[in-house]
Order: structure tokens, then sequence, then C-alpha cells
């Protein structure tokens, strides 16, 4: 490392605010209004070609959330590692408020009324689950990584809340939690056997767990495996979809013009099958021009990841890119028929102002470990420079 | 970033197979789409549309029944009925109130209003009242400001203009049942009626027309959207009758004032039915509007049978108006000549048995036409002893009887001329030669139907052609109507003297101040008619009763006393009607059916002259065409 070059990065550890925003990383701003714009069309057509009710507010949403985004990116990164069990503490907290006094919705648990705005605890502590781990395991050395009491800790620290959000009950949400969390151990180095033996005792369980899971739950599941079985009850999401998205063809029925979509044979259209309102009236080419963009998205923040000079920013960075890949996943499989009906909506795109929000900062923290790019966090937390 | 961190590598190195994995997991989805929008899409495109697109078939409008002149005689009528969408009202309840001062609206209206608001889709109409008067329809109209959601809906139903004078010709129509569908899809159309009786019944194929479709778009909830495609159908075709509205309606009134008749009058050359009636009737409008049961058990019950045309199904002994098949009967064999006389002196004596003239003291020396004109039964019993009952069967074969005859019309009977076969076959006993005898006088075994009975007189008088009877102008082939030409109808074999010499029988019953019907006679000579009485015996007179002298026909209860028919021809010199009447328990042939007759021959002749034009099918189009 050259002198000239540990000068640059001490410059760069103690940016001006000013600089800071320089550094922001507008390529990848770029793609997420490209991403939510298509979300903007789509909620116009699904209001029947008006802004209202979804296009308009969702704009006004990202507006707002774009700002937060760069607020957050411009924080010190040494800031949310420091923080980051102060909002994991929290986050459980509100789980376990929402658990003891949570207000009913959708026959399930999940909001918390904070009077002003109604708060998702969930998707916060989809946020502060990944900083959390980002942290423990930015702490330790690859040898200590391969003794398995280290791991213990992490272990807790995912499935507590996962175990929160699946008594909601919100089994899509705690796979998802689940997920992200396993993500975060394999970037950390968990040696791949290890996860084999997660996998196989997780698989062993599976008839265990499955007595414990609600009868709505089970029934997803039915209907997932056969969904002409139940054709006008809990089939008929999936067969619907199937519909929409086979008859759109390759070209699609045109912007608007979706019959499926636009005669409300498709449900929820402007939330979780908002991809297959897309894929109707835009075609197959539509819809893999949608999944090029997410890709494209993907690869743009791994590299911003790989880019990053500390374990916890590497961590965090990926740990959000691939939080955000498995929603996306979650839910396109899921109007393909190819996975059960859990509920996911496809990030940046369906309708919704709690999800709009969470995945903005997520992408405000990625963003920032581009920003401090440089920052260099000594393995006991103290910002050191190179 | 020359030592770099183990862990950096392995995050590196992690973070790549990640990525790379997400992307492989993205092109399973492309490959999913491609399944399902590429392989699969016609598929789905299909059940798309079966999604989205109602299928709606459009009733096409019945053909219209229409008599020889184009009268009406069957045509559809606009119904009124008032609806109300409950999402376009505020208050169903507090529109009913409303509505309830412009129509009388009972508690039980309310109640399956209200139940079918809480059941159907809120944007579905929903019938308040059915069969609106004008009156109504114009006071709904008016307030219309003050019921917001509520219209009025026209459906079209089936009326008969005619009502009971023609019940038994047009028939009715009622919604098909499970035996009528044939895979027609209008069969299924919820208001849909099909002809159940008469020619409404017999031509329904080309009065039902085709059904049209439209397409219409609905989204989930089943509301329409809009339509996508309109196929118009074919509507029914307009059937041209052969009646005359005017004589119908006259033969009805003038057998109304019986208890219980039947008469036809045909066109002797072309076998038209001029005029064809039971009586007593029913209101076919009764029927496509829904008979009440009440009303529809009292018709069955009613020992009069309204509901059967006693026209073409009643059944009766012809009496004497089946002599002159026995008499053609003896000349085309030879058995007896016309100049030759039997001597009547009111009874013969065969074995054990005595038969009996009707004339008490007999009618002394008669000759054939002699014989016709005072109905003088021991004639007859001579001509039967000499000719036995094959031969007989055999000439009244040749005029129709004992055969349907072939008319247009449903449960058509085919009466009865028995041969000796016939008794073995079904009775299993010999032919006794006293029923010849009772047989050559159109009783025992015989029965004819008035059809036949006019049918017989049209080929006695018309030259001895086997003219059939119709009741459409157009020759009519399921759906396809075509234009008939004119008719040639074979021979039935009979010399032209033998019935010149029944027509001279028929012309003396009406025309000789003896003969059996003089007092019905027409006395306008252009308009003469000639005919034959019959009285035919529902029970068998007893010695006894015969010995203690015979009841007034107003001492014997309706039930047994004495069919009167009358079979007739006018006019005399060039035949062009025929008809037959059959008055059931009216007693004697010459007082209660020769005086139907003469009244609907006379008219039909007068008529003849005032209206001489009367359509076709092809009229009806533009271009007209006299007979």
């Amino acid at each position: 490392m050259s002198l000239l070059g540990s000068q640059i990065t001490a410059r760069r550890s103690q940016m001006t605010l000013l600089q800071k925003v320089g550094q922001v990383n507008w390529g990848l701003i770029f793609l997420l209004t490209v991403l939510a714009s298509v979300g903007f069309t789509a909620l116009y057509s699904a209001g029947g070609g008006s802004f209202e009710p979804w296009a308009g507010r969702q704009m006004i949403r990202f507006a707002i959330g774009v700002v937060l985004m760069v607020g957050i990116a411009v924080v010190d990164l040494r800031i949310w590692y420091r923080f980051a069990y102060l909002f994991y503490g929290v986050a459980l907290v509100l789980l376990i408020a929402v658990e003891v006094a949570g207000s009913i919705g959708m026959g399930a648990q999940r909001w918390l009324d904070l009077g002003v705005i109604q708060l998702q605890p969930s998707e916060l502590m989809k946020i502060s689950l990944v900083l959390v781990l980002a942290r423990y395991f930015h702490g330790l050395t690859i040898e200590q990584i391969g003794r398995p009491h280290y791991l213990i800790w992490p272990t807790l620290l995912v499935l507590i809340p996962a175990a929160l959000v699946a008594k909601q009950p919100d089994l899509g949400t705690a796979v998802l939690i689940t997920a992200t969390g396993g993500t975060l151990f394999f970037l950390a180095g968990v040696r791949l056997w290890k996860f084999g033996v997660i996998i196989a005792g997780v698989a062993a369980a599976i008839p265990i767990g499955w007595q414990f899971l609600h009868d709505y739950q089970k029934q997803r599941v039915y209907t997932f495996l056969d969904p002409e079985s139940d054709p006008l009850g809990a089939g008929y999401h999936i067969i619907q979809s199937k519909i929409a998205l086979g008859s759109g063809g390759l070209w699609g029925k045109g912007f608007m013009q979706g019959t499926q979509s636009q005669l409300q044979f498709l449900p929820e259209k402007q939330t979780d099958f908002i991809f297959t309102m897309f894929s109707e009236e835009m075609g197959f080419f539509g819809g893999v021009f949608l999944l090029g963009l997410y890709a494209v998205i993907m690869l743009y923040g791994t590299l911003i990841a790989m880019r990053s000079r500390s374990q916890f920013g590497r961590l965090m960075a990926m740990g959000i890119m691939t939080s955000f890949f498995i929603y996306a996943f979650i839910n396109m499989a899921m109007v393909m028929g190819l996975l059960p009906v859990v509920g996911v909506p496809l990030p940046l795109v369906s309708y919704g102002g709690t999800a709009m929000m969470s995945l903005l900062i997520a992408f405000g923290l990625v963003i920032n470990a581009y920003v401090h790019r440089d920052v260099i966090i000594g393995r006991r937390g103290h910002g050191e420079e190179v | 970033m020359k030592r770099e961190n183990p862990r950096t590598k392995i995050f590196n190195r992690r973070a790549a197979m990640l990525v790379g994995g997400q992307i492989g997991l993205f092109g399973l989805l492309v490959g999913r789409m491609y399944f399902l929008q590429v392989i699969e899409a016609e598929k789905y495109k299909v059940l798309a549309d079966e999604n989205r697109i109602n299928l709606r078939l459009l009733a096409p409008p019945r053909g219209r029944l229409l008599d020889r002149f184009g009268e009406p005689l069957a045509t559809n009528q606009l119904n009124y009925r008032v609806v109300v969408v409950p999402e376009q009202t505020g208050s169903v309840a507090q529109t009913l109130d409303v509505i309830a001062h412009i129509l009388p609206l009972s508690e039980g209206d309310r109640r399956r209003i209200m139940r079918e608001v809480a059941r159907k889709r809120r944007f579905l109409p929903i019938t308040i009242k059915d069969n609106l008067t004008w009156e109504e329809v114009s006071a709904i109209a008016v307030n219309a400001h003050d019921l917001p959601g509520v219209s009025i809906e026209s459906g079209s139903s089936r009326f008969y203009p005619n009502g009971p004078e023609l019940a038994h010709v047009v028939g009715y129509v009622a919604p098909p049942s499970e035996a009528d569908l044939t895979g027609d899809p209008l069969l299924e159309l919820p208001d849909f009626r099909i002809g159940r009786n008469g020619v409404e019944k017999v031509y329904d194929l080309a009065l039902r027309g085709k059904a049209g479709s439209s397409q219409i778009e609905v989204n989930a909830a089943g509301r329409p959207i809009r339509e996508l495609a309109r196929v118009e159908g074919e509507a029914g075709q307009d059937v041209v009758l052969t009646i005359d509205l005017h004589l119908q309606k006259m033969l009805a009134e003038r057998l109304a004032q019986e208890r219980s008749a039947a008469a036809v009058l045909l066109d002797v050359h072309t076998g038209e039915v001029l005029a064809l009636v039971s009586s007593p009737s029913y209101d076919p409008n009764e029927f496509s509007k829904g008979i009440s049961p009440s009303l529809w058990r009292s018709l069955l019950r009613d020992e009069r049978h309204p509901l059967t045309n006693k026209a073409v199904s009643g059944q009766y002994a012809p009496g004497s108006t089946f002599k002159m098949m026995t008499a053609l009967a003896a000349l085309d064999a030879g058995v007896i000549a016309p100049e030759t006389r039997v001597f009547c002196r009111g009874w013969v004596e065969l074995g054990d048995n005595r038969f009996h003239c009707w004339k008490k003291g007999g009618h002394g020396a008669v000759d054939m036409v002699d014989s016709l004109k005072h109905s003088c039964d021991v004639y007859f019993y001579e001509l039967a002893r000499r000719l036995g009952i094959d031969r007989i069967a055999q000439m009244a074969r040749r005029f129709g009887l004992g055969q349907t005859v072939g008319i247009d019309l449903p449960s058509e009977r085919a009466g009865l001329i028995p041969t000796r076969d016939w008794k073995r076959a079904t009775l299993g006993q010999p032919w006794a030669q006293g029923e010849s005898l009772v047989a050559a006088i159109g009783q025992g075994f015989v029965l004819a139907t008035p059809l036949q009975l006019a049918v017989m007189t049209a080929r006695l008088v018309n030259g001895g052609y086997a003219v059939t009877p119709r009741l459409t102008r157009d020759k009519i082939n399921g759906r396809q109507i075509v234009e008939r030409g004119p008719e040639t109808w074979p021979s039935i074999g009979v010399p032209p003297q033998h019935l010149a010499l029944m027509l001279r029988g028929m012309h003396g019953v009406v025309n000789d101040p003896r003969g059996t019907a003089f007092r019905a006679r027409i006395t306008d000579p252009e308009f003469a008619m000639g005919g034959k009485t019959g009285t035919s015996q529902v029970r068998r007179i007893t010695a006894e009763e015969r010995r203690n002298g015979l009841r007034k026909p107003d001492q014997v209860p309706w039930r047994e006393r004495d069919h009167a028919l009358f079979v007739g021809y006018a006019p005399v010199d060039n035949p062009r009607y025929a008809v037959a009447v059959v008055v059931e328990h009216g007693g004697g042939g010459s007082t209660a059916a020769a005086p139907i007759a003469r009244d609907i021959l006379w008219e039909a002749q007068r008529r003849a002259r005032e209206r001489p034009e009367p359509l076709t099918r092809m009229a009806e189009k533009g271009t007209e065409r006299a007979l």
C-alpha cells in the first residue's frame, strides 16, 4: 500500500458531509428508481389507468424514501456498527410487544400501532439482524469461526426473532429471517458441512414442525402441491395467476389490457401478484426485463459489498442484497406456482408503505457501505485507518 | 491490500457463489416463464377467455301463425316488468314503499323481493312485478325520478288473439321439458317456450328460428363490462294456415251453442282445412302465461274434455253418414242395381235377432237413392247381407276411414273399420253376420273422427280423388318452408256414375221435402247443399225399451243421448266445400247437426265471393299469388 493511497483513504474516513454525498452511488439509485418506476406503471394500470389509489401514493413514498436512503448512506458506517445491538434490542422488544399487546390485523398480529404510524417490527428486525450478525462476525477471526461454540450466540440471534415472527404467525417472514441469517453465516466463512448438518436436521424436524403449523398454513402447502384441488378456494389465487401469466404470451396483452387483472380475476394484483399483472400485460419479454433489472441490481450490490474494506461493511451490504434477492425470488416463484403462496411482496414494485421504507433504508445501508468502502473498523470495533 | 485477510478471500469467493446461485435461480424463473408464457400460452389464453367471456344466447322472435288471409292467430306480445337494481337504489325497502303507491304490492311480494336482494349480487336486476298493464308502466315512467335503480324491462310472450276459438288448431307453447332437450341451445334459455300442442307443436322448428349469441365480457364478480361480439340469430318464420279465421270463429260460435261438439270444414279439391273446431275449448293464453293448477284440474275433470281436440281424436260411430260406403261397396261388387227396390217393413230378421229400421212402420219399397234420402236402415241391412263386412270395409278405407288421414296436428286418431281378420285378431272371436248389418249403418264397431268424415265427404264429391287434409298453405319440412305447387291427388278408383248416385241421394236428403234434412236446406239455389244425416246410438236400445216406446231425448240423461252427425257439401252442382259436424249426445243428426253444417256452408260460399284471394307465405314477403 503506497503512502499516497493511505492518504487518500485517510481522507475518506474523515469526509465532510458534502464529500460523502458526492460519493453516494447514484448508479444504484438510478437502477432502484427504474425498478420503482416499473412498479408505478403497474400500479397505474392496476388502478384502472389512474394514479389513484396506488401509483400516486407509492411515488410520494418512494421520493421520501430516497431522501431517507441518502441520509442513511452518509451516516458514518461506524455509527451503524456501534448501535447494531441497540437496534436489534429495540426490534426484539417491539416484536415481543406485538406478541403481547399487538393489534389485530389480517388475522395475525404483525402491526404495532404507535398512534402516528403503524410499525411492523419484523421489518425492523430484518435490517437489525443483518447489522448485528455483521458486527458479530466482524469481530471473529477465521479460526474462531471454525469453532462451533462461537456459533451458538449468532444462532440464537437468528432463531429468537424467527420464532417470534413465526408465532405471529408469519411463516414467510420467519423463513426469510432464517435464510438471511444463514446467508451471513455462509458469507462469514462457516464451513459448508455445517450447513449440511443443519439442513439435514431441519429436514428431519419438518414432520414434527408440521404439527405446529396453523391449519391455514397447512392448507397453503396442500394447495401449493395441488392447486386444482380447490379451484374456487385456496387454489384460486395460483390458478388465476398462472392463467394471467400464461395468457400474456410472448408480448403481453398490452398496457392496461390484461383481462385477468383488469377484470379482477387476479387477486391482490397491486401487492403480492403485481409481477403477474405486469407479465400479463407486458408478456414474457416484460417479465424477463424485470428479472434482468433485479439481476443487475444484485450484481451491482455484490460488487459494492466486495469493494468494502471492512468485514462489517461487506457482510452488511451482501446480507441486505441477499435478503432483497430472497424476497424477489420467493415472490416471483410464488406467483409462477413454484412456491406456496406465502404473502411476500415484490420488493420496490408491490404497493405498500412499510416494505418500501424498510427496503430503501436497507439500500441506504448498502450505499453507506459504498460511501465508506475504505473505512476500516478494528476487530474490537474501534475505527482504524490504514 | 497485499496481505489480504483470509476472511476477505472467503467472503469474495462465497459472495460470488451466492450471486452466481442467485442468477441461476433467476434463470429457473425465466425458464418457468418461458414454459407458462410461450409453451403453454395457448392453453392459458383459452382459460383466460373462458374466465372473462360469457356467451349469452339471444332468443329469436317466434314466427307468427296467420290465417289464410294474413289475420294473426298467434303473435308475440311484449310484456313489461318492473325491476330494481339494488346497488343503484339507496334502500330497496324505501323504493318498494314508493312503488307500493303506484302498484299493488302484497306482503308476499315484498318478502320475495327482499329475499332475492339478500341472495343475488347487487348489480343484478330483481323483478318487482311482472305482466304490468300499460297504465302501470306509464305510472312508473312518470315517477322515474323518485325511483332510482328502478326500470322497466320487456320480454316477449306468446299471445293468441282469438283465444279458445282456435285453441285446438294452434295449440299452445310451454317451457320445454327434459324430453324436449335436443341439443338446440335455445331450449335452455330460461324463458324459452316450445310448441306443446297443435300447429305450434307440429311446426315448432320452423316457428322457433335460430338462436343468436352475444359475447359479453364480464369481470370476476360476473358483472357485464361490454359486448365483444354479436351474432344475430334467425327469427322464426311465419306460418300461414289454411284456416279462414272468419269461418273458424263462426263455426266455433255455432258449436258453442251445443254442450259438446266438433266440426271440420274442408276445401274438397285442395284438402285445405278452412275451419276445424272442437267445443268446448280452452284459452291457450293461459298456458303461455303459465296455467294455474286449479284451472288445469278443472279442465281435466270436465266431462266434455275441453283439452281434447275432438275433431281429430274424437271417435264416433258414424251412423247413417256411413251408408254411402255400404252403397258404393254394393255397386262396386255388383250385388245390387241402383234401381232395384228393397222392401222395408220396419225390420228384418237374421237368425234369432230382429234388426230394426229407425222408422217404426218401415219405408216400403226403396231403391238406392231413396234409401239414402230417407236413410232406410233395412235397405242397407240387405246390402250387408249380400256383401259381407270385408267388402264394405275395403270401400270405407278408400275414403280415408279406419286410418289416420295425415293431418298436421298431433294426436290424430285412426277410427275403426272392422273386418273379419280384425275381429279375430283383437277379440279372438269369429265375425257374426249380424255385425255386418250393424256396421252397414255405421254402428257397432265402426268408428270415425269428424275429420275422417269430412275427408270421406270431400272424396265423395270431388270426383273421387284421395284428397288429404292439411292446415298450412306452404309445404313445411323441418325449418324449410317452400311454396306448395298445385297438387294432384290419386284417384280412389270409384266410377263417376256410382259417385253421381251418391250425390243424387245426398242432394235428396237435404232438398227433397221428404229428405231427412229438408228443414236444414239452403234455400238460395246457388248455394244449395247436399249431405247425409246420422244419428248414432251411444247405447244399445233394448227390446223392452222398443216395446215400451222410445223415450223422448230430453228424458234421457245427456251422456246416454244419441250423437247427432251430419256430413254435407256445397254447392251441389260443383262441390267445393265439405263439412262434417258431430254434436255429442245432440239427439238427431237432422235437428242438431245439419243446421250447423248449413250455416257454415252458406257462409263459406258467400265469403268466397267477397274475399277470393288467400295468402301464401310468399305473399307475406311481398309477392301475392291468387289461388
